[in-house]
């Protein structure tokens, strides 16, 4: 249980990647684009992947009528995010010492393991939420109103993940250094969670 | 997939050779298919050396990528350069500012490339203009004419503008000698009066600024050309000189009289002492200096009113004479500084000094009497060799660091490779046809890039297409990585290039810059944000503070000018996107466009004769909705009280 306890203080300290490495990240090229263009998503602001980035795309994005990309202060996610994920590392780490401490069993390292997922996938909802907002949402005034062969208004969400052809832009949408380590920051804790439990039926 | 593509490729040379050799028959009928992919850079690809040829009586520096021979950009340096605004623009008039006035135009021609330690480093190209004289610095991060520095006292800037090797000076010679100072007298007492003007430039190691640090002033001979000693000579420059006879007219016959000039060996470290110690006779001049800030967007010229002269022989063992057969032209350094070339050009023969023989004369005081004061050293004293090429006319050589140099003849049209050392020439090569310069990337260095030579030619003739009387220079590749130089592609040039110089692209690339910094932007007429737009009155001068990004100027509806007005347009391209310039164009502008480059500030003058409304536009294709990028301007009558007031989607 001892061991189990180190992977669970260590874990949830992978999250704090977040607080320097981007979410997630979208890039964005074109012919006339062969340096393509990028959006890096940390938790507390958008930021470009080439300092004028966000300018270059809001300049290109104006011709079909979209919203400038918020600012950090224009979107409550922005401020919370960081919020949230600094207490889940806070409770993480404090259940991994009561843990090597012998004081809680293994279910609570589960415990925040499925709260954290619960967490990261209501994140991916509201992320998710913004794009189609950032893509749909179009200013009826706009120079270009493209449609669909259907005749339907053409949109712009960005995929959630993965690669989509949009005009003349390729969008490649994919997790980050960010993500990645949290992503093995959770792991390490369902390995904890694991050891526990196998030290706990050992010990029975 | 390879060889299907290198099928393809043969197929299609065959073609082309099959199309084109009945039209000239001529043409090298050796042109083989590994020429073609030699100079072959597939759409997509890049060039693996920058070449800046000068452009001659263009007055501009043009860049183009080696093999390919495609040009890049001509950037403007001496000469108006509509396309632009250079010359035209409030901001870069002032770097045509001479003592003469504003002078547009200039005939440019050596242009050399900065350099650490004897080897390229890549920072600035400077060039001479020849006609007014004048020394140019172009920054190599914006390839933009950054600085022009007039020379006092000199004609014809030939001689110029070459680099010591760690950029300490760039050297300015005078072709034709003048009266120093200049004064009402009668030509025909040019002997023994004139004098020729040897200007050594200081360039400031940070920022390259260019100050005039002393003029030598030797006997009024015609210094052709010169080179700075590098490794073992390095402190010594070289210059040819002609006309050692003084003749002041029908120089074609009277200057070449004797058997052998000179060339002027320099020592300028010793000068530099001596002027360092307080040497020199400080003389009133009247010359400007004009300066480019990146940051400001704007050209500064200031008047210099002094220059520091000193008398060659009040410095003893500063200068010699070499005496080297007729009339020599090009005068040219190896790279291990051992060899000081004279291309004699009425003669077969190259004439090769040697730098440790001239040394041990100078040591054993051999001389063969004086000129001015300044001892002539004795012609075998210090022959290193002679190179009996064959050929006529030689005029320029250039070495590949590999023991071998390629030498023009401008006669016989044709490129000589010969051994240094053993002076054996090993292959010959026509051009097409008189070949003035040749450029080896860095063959004026110590290290040079020995895989290509560009022979610059003067004469064209039947290598293009007809196009009427005036045709393009044509320029010759070849391979000169083997034994044998290989004859790869011709090129046509702009202008009429004399020498050129050359470096491996990544030399360059990575500091090319993409975009000015807005925020870096200090011009005093600068927009940073649309909303600072404004239009400002002045008595009879209005100031319009315009933006522009895809695809609108701010403000695009201009009221409350009057007939009789000065409008100053200055514009600020706030895009901050790599290659989305803007132009700026209002009917009767009596001016040129301005093309204005992402973050940069440029000014235009309008001075409107009619009363109407006038539109303005964006010259360049900068988005889909260019052909929206518009405004108008209205011009009342000159007693008219229409109010001052502008707008944007009002």
């Amino acid at each position: 249980m001892k061991k189990a306890g180190i992977l669970m203080i260590l874990g949830p300290l992978f999250l704090l990647g977040l607080y320097v490495f981007p979410l997630w990240n979208i890039m964005l090229g074109a012919p006339q684009y062969p340096d393509p263009l990028g959006l890096n998503i940390h938790i507390n602001g958008l930021r470009g992947v080439s300092e004028f980035d966000i300018q270059n795309i809001d300049g290109l994005n104006h011709y079909i009528g979209m919203h400038t990309l918020p600012k950090a202060e224009e979107m409550w996610e922005f401020g919370t995010f960081p919020m949230v994920i600094g207490i889940m590392v806070g409770i993480g780490v404090l259940i991994g010492v009561l843990g090597y401490l012998g004081k809680v069993s293994y279910k609570w390292f589960l415990g925040w393991f499925l709260l954290m997922s619960i967490l990261g996938i209501l994140g991916m909802y509201d992320f998710n939420e913004w794009l189609v907002d950032y893509g749909t949402n179009l200013d009826p005034n706009a120079i270009m109103k493209l449609t669909n062969p259907d005749g339907s208004p053409m949109t712009y969400k960005p995929p959630l993940l993965g690669h989509v052809k949009m005009l003349n832009f390729d969008v490649t949408s994919l997790p980050s250094t960010g993500a990645w380590l949290m992503f093995m920051g959770m792991m390490l804790t369902l390995v904890a969670a694991f050891m526990g439990w196998k030290s706990t039926k050992n010990q029975n | 997939m390879k060889i299907y593509n290198h099928l393809i490729l043969t197929f299609g040379v065959a073609l082309m050779l099959f199309s084109c050799g009945q039209q000239n028959q001529s043409s090298n009928g050796a042109l083989s298919s590994s020429a073609a992919e030699k100079v072959y850079v597939a759409p997509g690809e890049q060039d693996e050396y920058y070449a800046f040829l000068s452009g001659g009586y263009s007055g501009n520096l043009t860049v183009y990528g080696l093999p390919s021979g495609r040009m890049f950009k001509e950037i403007p340096v001496f000469s108006q350069f509509p396309t632009s605004g250079y010359g035209y623009s409030e901001e870069t008039v002032p770097m045509l500012n001479t003592s003469h006035g504003f002078v547009p135009w200039d005939d440019a021609h050596h242009p050399d490339i900065s350099q650490t330690n004897g080897e390229l480093d890549g920072r600035w190209i400077f060039i001479n203009g020849n006609n007014t004289p004048r020394i140019a610095r172009v920054d190599l991060s914006t390839f933009e004419t950054a600085e022009i520095i007039e020379v006092p006292n000199s004609a014809g800037n030939h001689s110029s503008s070459f680099i010591t090797e760690n950029t300490e000076y760039v050297v300015a010679g005078t072709r034709f000698s003048v009266p120093v100072p200049q004064r009402d007298m009668p030509i025909n007492e040019y002997k023994g009066n004139f004098k020729g003007a040897l200007t050594f430039i200081s360039v400031d190691p940070e920022h390259g600024h260019m100050a005039i640090k002393f003029q030598l002033l030797m006997p009024g001979f015609n210094y052709d050309l010169s080179h700075p000693g590098r490794g073992k000579s390095h402190g010594w420059f070289f210059f040819t000189t002609y006309n050692t006879e003084e003749a002041n007219s029908l120089l074609e016959v009277n200057a070449s009289q004797n058997d052998k000039d000179f060339i002027a060996a320099i020592n300028w470290k010793k000068i530099e002492e001596y002027v360092n110690n307080g040497g020199g006779t400080k003389m009133p001049a009247n010359y400007a200096h004009n300066v480019y800030d990146e940051h400001s967007h704007t050209g500064t010229s200031t008047m210099r009113n002094e220059v520091l002269t000193v008398d060659p022989t009040k410095v003893p063992g500063a200068v010699y004479f070499l005496p080297t057969p007729k009339s020599p032209h090009g005068c040219d350094v190896d790279p291990t500084g051992q060899y000081i070339i004279g291309n004699g050009k009425l003669s077969a023969d190259l004439t090769v000094h040697s730098f440790d023989k001239m040394i041990a004369a100078i040591e054993g005081q051999k001389f063969d009497g004086e000129a001015y004061g300044i001892p002539i050293l004795k012609f075998e004293d210090v022959l290193a060799g002679q190179v009996k090429s064959g050929g006529l006319g030689p005029l320029h050589t250039e070495f590949d660091g590999k023991g071998n140099a390629y030498t023009t003849f401008f006669i016989s049209s044709e490129v000589v490779k010969w051994q240094l050392g053993t002076w054996e020439v090993i292959d010959r090569k026509p051009t097409y046809y008189s070949v003035g310069h040749l450029m080896i990337p860095g063959g004026n260095s110590r290290k040079p890039f020995g895989k290509y030579v560009v022979a610059m030619n003067k004469i064209t003739k039947d290598r293009y297409l007809p196009t009427g009387p005036e045709m393009e220079h044509s320029a010759q590749l070849y391979d000169i990585s083997g034994d044998k130089m290989e004859l790869l592609y011709d090129f046509p040039t702009h202008g009429e290039p004399h020498y050129a110089a050359g470096c491996p692209a990544e030399l360059l690339t990575s500091n090319s810059k993409k975009i000015y910094r807005l925020d870096e932007n200090r011009h005093p007429y600068a927009v940073t944000s649309a909303d600072g737009s404004k239009v400002v009155r002045d008595g009879n001068e209005v100031h319009v503070y315009m933006s522009t990004i895809r695809s609108h100027f701010t403000p695009d509806n201009i009221e409350g000018i009057k007939v009789g007005d000065k409008v100053y347009f200055h514009i600020t391209n706030h895009e901050q996107d790599f290659d989305v310039p803007h132009g700026f164009a209002i009917l009767g502008q009596n001016s040129s466009e301005l093309l204005v480059m992402p973050g940069q500030t440029k000014t235009s003058v309008w001075e409107p004769k009619q009363v109407g409304v006038w539109p303005f536009y964006c010259t360049d294709f900068c988005s889909a909705l260019h052909q929206e990028m518009q405004g108008y301007v209205r011009v009342s009558p000159a007693n008219s009280n229409t109010e001052l007031k502008w707008s944007l989607g009002e």
